[in-house]
Order: structure tokens, then sequence, then C-alpha cells
């Protein structure tokens, strides 16, 4: 440093310490400027248009009802209400989404990889089809052109005169619940418990022994069966409501709407196709002497994938799956075009219109879906740490 | 010496294979019926197909009605698509409401674009250079004179308020690639940069945009972009979301870019350095020639991804593809029960042709690249 000093001007600049000093030093004030500017601009436009500057409207009334919600909601709560109305939806139907695409997406992958020709070609086609058109179009067919051409509620198509479909929406049974039926889910708690104990147990004694014990079918027969036991001990405690036609439409039930039955299906149907392809591609890279090992100790192929394969597949398919997750999270917010209200269609959507507070509640809603995404980034980290220690 | 019992005089002819060894059969046996429940699974699946797939193709051709001059008679054969529908809409499609006499601007543009995009693309194509500085340099700047019009030259000035269809679609790909491309680049070197401030500022850039929705960037671009400005530079309605397009592809390439970066053995910076040469010549010349070959499969897959993307648009007001086809379904003379679908499998074919040829593309540059570094 002290060299440098002694330097004349030209050569002062060209020294890489006092470079990046002043590199850092441009770029900082002219993001400062950019940063001023707009902020200026902002509150010059937004004063001469009288948009409110604060978050003043959080505790005002809404005035618009929301169809679906979790939490109590109506006209006259207020926007901050309608806020945590739209979380909640996207929490739904993301949950749901991961829930059913990843099965879906294992199945594929796997039925990608079958020694069936068939199979395989058929599953192929189906990652083609839906990794090549986009989501939207996706969204947009199932809700223009399949669940809203459905027949009325009075011609309902019904499975079993238990489940009804038409183009108000899917009706499936809703469960009651009467005072007995705690006894149901402490049976089916014990079941479980039971279960992760026994397993513990088969794990020691195979160690021990080698001796193997069938814990799967016993642990599905406990949680299975002492609820079952439960169910009719305490006198069938739960009941169903099953949807009626009165009149011109089908009266109780659990109704989903069109609009969440084509958001669900359709980010399903669509994330299963990228998550098959990981599944694939991370089966493929566990060596192939892993699967020639595990078949020349006379496991089957179902075992061979389940016991060896796909849990050192695992490893390399955990941080393509979980941004796929939260590709899910994202691509709910497509749910605007076919009006299901959720986060982005309520509150970047609806509020912003009748509030023209667009700076905070864009804010707000992008800070959202930021943290979703940091906090799921982290916990992938801390995960990636942990398997990175088990390998040598 | 007693004569021999039987002596071979001709050669025994020849057997062909078991049948379960060789050919169509021992083919179908291990690959279609190789167990019991692989020959259930390919039994239910082959009549699966047999009762879905002839009756998908003939709605899409022989039941499907070819012409018409209105809904009516899409509207009583409700079993087949309503091609007719598509032909007369295809140029409201294309175009959207561009004027008709100066659509041949938007063909010649069109035109242009995929030769230079096929001269990239082309790995063995002569002077590719040359053909990277027309795409990013002359063709954006050719393609914003002819679409928008330029009073000096003739060619009247089309507002965006009519442009639409295919070609808006395009265009947003377009944009999306051309300006991300470099500002993704430099997004990419910013990260991996050795100066702190520089670095915070691209990583803060890059997971931002990469950890929200297109969509909030989209309503981003549209309502915060006016009021960040100066009340005298409001941007154009379709400008708008062409920012937010390019801002939100540059975050996804620059990924890209770093994951290739990374690639680069340290030996090629440090013998970079060791020959005197400073970082831009380090980069220009050494590293990012090598680190962006090796992302063309990549940066072809996220263009596929930003393709798709586009579709997006339409939450803006802006007309792209699959809004004019929800406009077109919506026209009183051809409403009908068949319309949506056609339009919706009219516009997956669509589709599904881009992103699907440019899926293969990318894979055969993979085997490409894959080939030069297996020895």
């Amino acid at each position: 440093m002290a060299e440098a000093l002694r330097r004349p001007a030209a050569a002062l600049f060209s020294a890489p310490a006092i470079r990046a000093v002043i590199y850092q030093a441009l770029l900082v004030l002219v993001l400062v400027a950019l940063v001023f500017a707009a902020a200026r601009n902002a509150y010059i436009n937004m004063e001469a248009r009288g948009i409110p500057l604060g978050f003043g409207f959080w505790d005002q009334t809404a005035g618009f009802d929301i169809n679906q919600r979790l939490i109590a909601y109506s006209a006259l709560s207020t926007y901050g209400r309608a806020f945590w109305v739209g979380l909640l939806n996207t929490a739904l139907v993301a949950g749901l989404g991961v829930a059913l695409a990843t099965p879906l997406g294992f199945l594929v992958g796997v039925a990608r990889l079958s020694p069936n020709w068939i199979l395989s070609r058929t599953a192929m086609a189906y990652v083609e089809l839906m990794r090549n058109t986009p989501l939207l179009l996706q969204l947009l067919f199932w809700y223009n052109a399949v669940l809203k051409t459905l027949p009325g509620p009075r011609q309902s198509i019904a499975l079993w005169d238990v489940i009804f479909l038409n183009n108000r929406g899917l009706y499936l049974p809703n469960p009651t619940f009467d005072p007995g039926a705690i006894w149901v889910l402490a049976a089916f708690v014990f079941g479980i418990a039971v279960s992760v104990v026994l397993g513990f147990w088969a794990r020691a004694r195979q160690a021990r022994t080698g001796a193997q014990t069938p814990v799967f079918r016993i642990a599905l027969g406990l949680s299975l069966g002492a609820p079952l036991l439960a169910y009719f001990a305490a006198g069938e405690p739960i009941g169903f409501d099953v949807a009626k036609l009165s009149g011109f439409n089908l009266r109780g039930g659990l109704q989903l709407y069109p609009e969440f039955a084509a958001l669900v299906f359709g980010l399903v149907t669509y994330t299963a196709g990228f998550i098959a392809e990981i599944v694939r591609a991370g089966v493929l890279a566990v060596p192939h002497g892993q699967s020639e090992a595990a078949a020349a100790l006379g496991l089957n192929r179902g075992k061979t994938l389940r016991l060896v394969v796909v849990p050192q597949a695992m490893r390399l398919i955990t941080p393509p799956l979980t941004s796929q997750y939260l590709n899910i999270v994202k691509n709910s917010s497509l749910a605007v075009f076919i009006g299901y209200p959720d986060l982005v269609q309520i509150f970047a959507g609806t509020v912003l219109n009748q509030t023209q507070a667009a700076v905070q509640v864009m804010a707000i809603t992008m800070a959202v879906y930021l943290a979703i995404s940091l906090a799921v980034s982290l916990a992938l980290n801390l995960y990636g740490a942990r398997i990175a220690l088990r390998e040598r | 010496m007693t004569a021999a019992a039987y002596v071979r005089t001709a050669p025994e002819e020849v057997l062909p294979a078991p049948i379960f060894e060789r050919g169509a059969l021992a083919w179908m046996r291990q690959n279609l019926f190789s167990s019991v429940w692989s020959g259930l699974l390919t039994t239910a699946l082959v009549a699966l197909a047999l009762w879905l797939i002839p009756d998908l193709i003939a709605w899409a051709t022989t039941r499907a009605v070819w012409s018409a001059s209105d809904g009516g008679p899409c509207r009583i054969h409700q079993d087949g698509a309503c091609w007719a529908f598509i032909g007369h809409k295809l140029d409201y499609l294309r175009y959207g409401s561009y004027p008709v006499a100066q659509r041949w601007r938007v063909d010649a543009t069109e035109i242009v674009g995929a030769i230079l995009i096929a001269w990239l693309l082309w790995p063995r194509a002569p002077r590719r250079g040359l053909g990277a500085v027309l795409f990013f340099v002359v063709y954006p700047i050719l393609a914003f004179i002819l679409l928008r019009g330029s009073q000096w030259l003739g060619l009247p000035i089309i507002d965006t308020a009519l442009w639409g269809g295919v070609f808006v679609s395009l265009l947003t790909a377009l944009v999306g690639i051309v300006f991300s491309l470099p500002l993704g680049v430099l997004l990419a070197l910013g990260r991996r940069s050795g100066l702190p401030i520089v670095k915070v500022a691209s990583v803060v850039f890059i997971e931002t945009m990469r950890g929200v929705p297109f969509i909030t960037v989209l309503f981003m671009a549209n309502n915060m972009l006016p009021l960040f400005l100066p009340e005298a530079w409001a941007p154009d309605r379709l400008l708008r979301p062409l920012v937010g397009t390019a801002l939100f592809a540059a975050a996804y390439l620059a990924e890209e870019v770093r994951g290739g970066l990374q690639l680069i053995p340290k030996g090629q910076f440090e013998a970079a350095q060791a020959l005197g040469l400073n970082y831009r010549l380090m980069m220009g010349l050494i590293i990012l020639p090598q680190a962006l070959t090796l992302v063309i499969p990549g940066v072809v897959n996220n263009f596929i991804g930003l393709f798709k993307d586009t579709t997006l648009i339409s939450a803006v007001g802006t007309l792209d593809f699959l809004e004019t086809i929800q406009n077109a379904a919506k026209d009183p003379v051809w409403i009908g029960p068949t319309i949506a679908p056609t339009g919706y499998a009219f516009a997956a074919l669509f589709y599904f042709a881009f992103c699907f040829g440019m899926s293969r593309y990318s894979l055969a540059m993979e085997r490409r690249l894959a080939a030069g570094r297996r020895r």
C-alpha cells in the first residue's frame, strides 16, 4: 500500500487494491443514485396521483368477498385479513401440489426406466408432453376446456352416488366427527408409535441375528387395524356427509371449486413431469455395479430400487427436487389466470387495484415468496451438510 | 477295413436361432412380457392406447370440421375439432391487430431472425462470430425499426397496442434472450468477483429474481416502473413486460453461466494470469469462451422455460399468442363447445413443436460437447 502511494497517478489507478476500491465506490454511487432517483420519482408520482404512501390500508375494510377461504373472512374484513386468506390458499395449493406431485413424479420416473418397452415409452410421452407445453396453457385447458364444459349440477357425473363432478366443482364426502372420534385418533397415534418402536427393534434384531421382520406389513396392519377396531368399539363415531341434489344445486359434501381443482391438477401433472426426469437422472447416475451387486445378492428389481439404488440416488435428487417444490409454490401464482383466490390474485390483484398502493403491495408479496425460497434453500443447505458428512 | 456306414456329403441345413432368442418374438418376450406383471401391464397399456389414440386421431382429422364460414357446422359436429375456426383466425393469431398492409414487416423480421438463429445454432456454420454480432447488436435495432416503424424511412409507426399474436410471443422471448445473455454473463462474473460490494449486489439481484414468481416481476414492471420514472418517461405498455422479462431471464441465465464458470479448471485462470493477461482479457479470451460453450445446453433449456413463460405476459394486458386464442374463442360468431379445445390443441402443437425442437437441439449439443471431453 505504501509503495502504491508513491507511484504517479496513472500507475496508482492500475494498482489492483486501489482500483477495487474505486470500482466499488463507483458501483455504490450508481446504485445509490438509482435508488434515490427512483424513490424520489415514486414519491412525486404517488403524491400527484393520490396514492397512499404508508401501510395504513392494511387495517381498512376490504369490501370484496372471497369464495374459498380457510379462515373466517367477509366483505367487512380488512385488507390484512384478505392477505392471510390469500397466503393460506397459496399454502394449501402448494402443500397439496407437493404431496401429490412427488409420488406421481417418482412413479413416472421409475416407469421411464422400466424394462417394459411400452411402459417406458408411455412415461416418456407423458414427460415430453408436460415439459414442452406451457403450464398456463395446461391450466387453461383443464379449466376452460374440461371442467367448465362439464354438465350442470342436475346432470352431475356421479361415482357410486358418493362423488359428484359437475361444472360447479368436485363434491367429495365430507367427514363428520362425533365426540367418540378422539378414540379413533388415539388408536391411530398408538398404532404409529408402536410401529416406530417395532422398526427400531427389528433393525437391532437384524443387526444382531440377521433375521428379518416384515416390519412394513405389521406396521400397516397396526396403523390401519387399531383405528378400525377403535372405530367400531366407539360406536362408529365418524360419518360422511354426502352431497345431495336439492333444487338446482348440490347441497352438503366437501365442495372443491373448479378453479382449485384445475390449479391443483394442472400443477401436479406438470411438475410430476419434471420430477420424473430428475428421478430418472438420479437413478441413472448410481453406478451400474450397485444394481448388479444387488442382483447378485438375489434382490428382485423392486427391492434393488428401493433398498440400493434410490437411497443413493436421493443425494443427487434432493437439490433439484427442492427447486421443483419451490417452483410449485411460485407457479401456484398462475391462479390469477383462472380466478383461484391465491396470494397474488387477492393481494397483488384485487387489493392492489382497490388501494393503488402498488409499491407496498408488491413489496409485501415479493417478500413473502422470497422468504419461502430463502427458508427452503437454508433447509436444503443444512440437509446437504448432513448427508455430506456421511460420505467417505 | 469296413466302409463307413455313413459319410456326410453335404453340410447340414442351417437352422434359425430359437425363436425366443432372436427376432421379434424374442424382443417382445424380453421387453413386453418378461414377467406376469409386465405382461399384464403391456396388455392394459395396449388396450388403453387402442381405446384412446384412434379416437383422438379421429377427433383431429376425420370428425373435424375443416371448412366453415361461421361456427354453425362446428356446433353441429361436436365430436370433432373445429379447424375452420383456426383457419379463419390464423391472421389474428399471427399478427394481432397489426395493420394488414404492414404485415410484411412482421414477416420480414421473423425471416431474418430465423436465418440468424439458424446461423448461430448450427455448430459448423462459417463466421459464427459475425452471426453473433448481427444477432445481438444489428438485429434488435433492425427489428425495432421494422416493427415499430420510422417516419424517416417512410414506414408508418404502428402503435404497440395493435401488436399481438405469435409475433409478440416470439418478440418477448427474443428480447429475453438478447438482453439477458450479456446481463446474465455480467451478473455471473459479478457473483464470482472478489470485490465484496459487486458480489453482494449481484447475489441480491439474482436471488431476489429467482425467489419470486415471474408474474410478480411482471406486475412490478407494469405497476411500479411508471412510478419510478419521471412522468415524461412513462414507458410503453408493451415495453414494461419486456423489461421485466429481460431482468427475470438474466437472473436465471446468470446462474447457468456461473455453473459453467465453476467447471473451468483453476489452471486455466492461473495460466492466463501467468501470461500477463488482465481480468478483461483473461475472461474474454480464455475463460468465457470455454464456459459459454459448456453452458449451451443449459442456456437452451433456460430458453425453453423462458419461451413457455412468455405466456404469462398476458396478465399485464399484452396480447401474446395464447391470449389471442383466448380472445378469438370468445368471438360470438364462432362460440361453441369445440372452440376452446381446438384452440388449446393448436396452441399446444405450436409450443410443443418449438420446445421439443429446442430440447432435442440441447441434447445433441450436450452429446457433442461430451464427445469432445471424452478421450
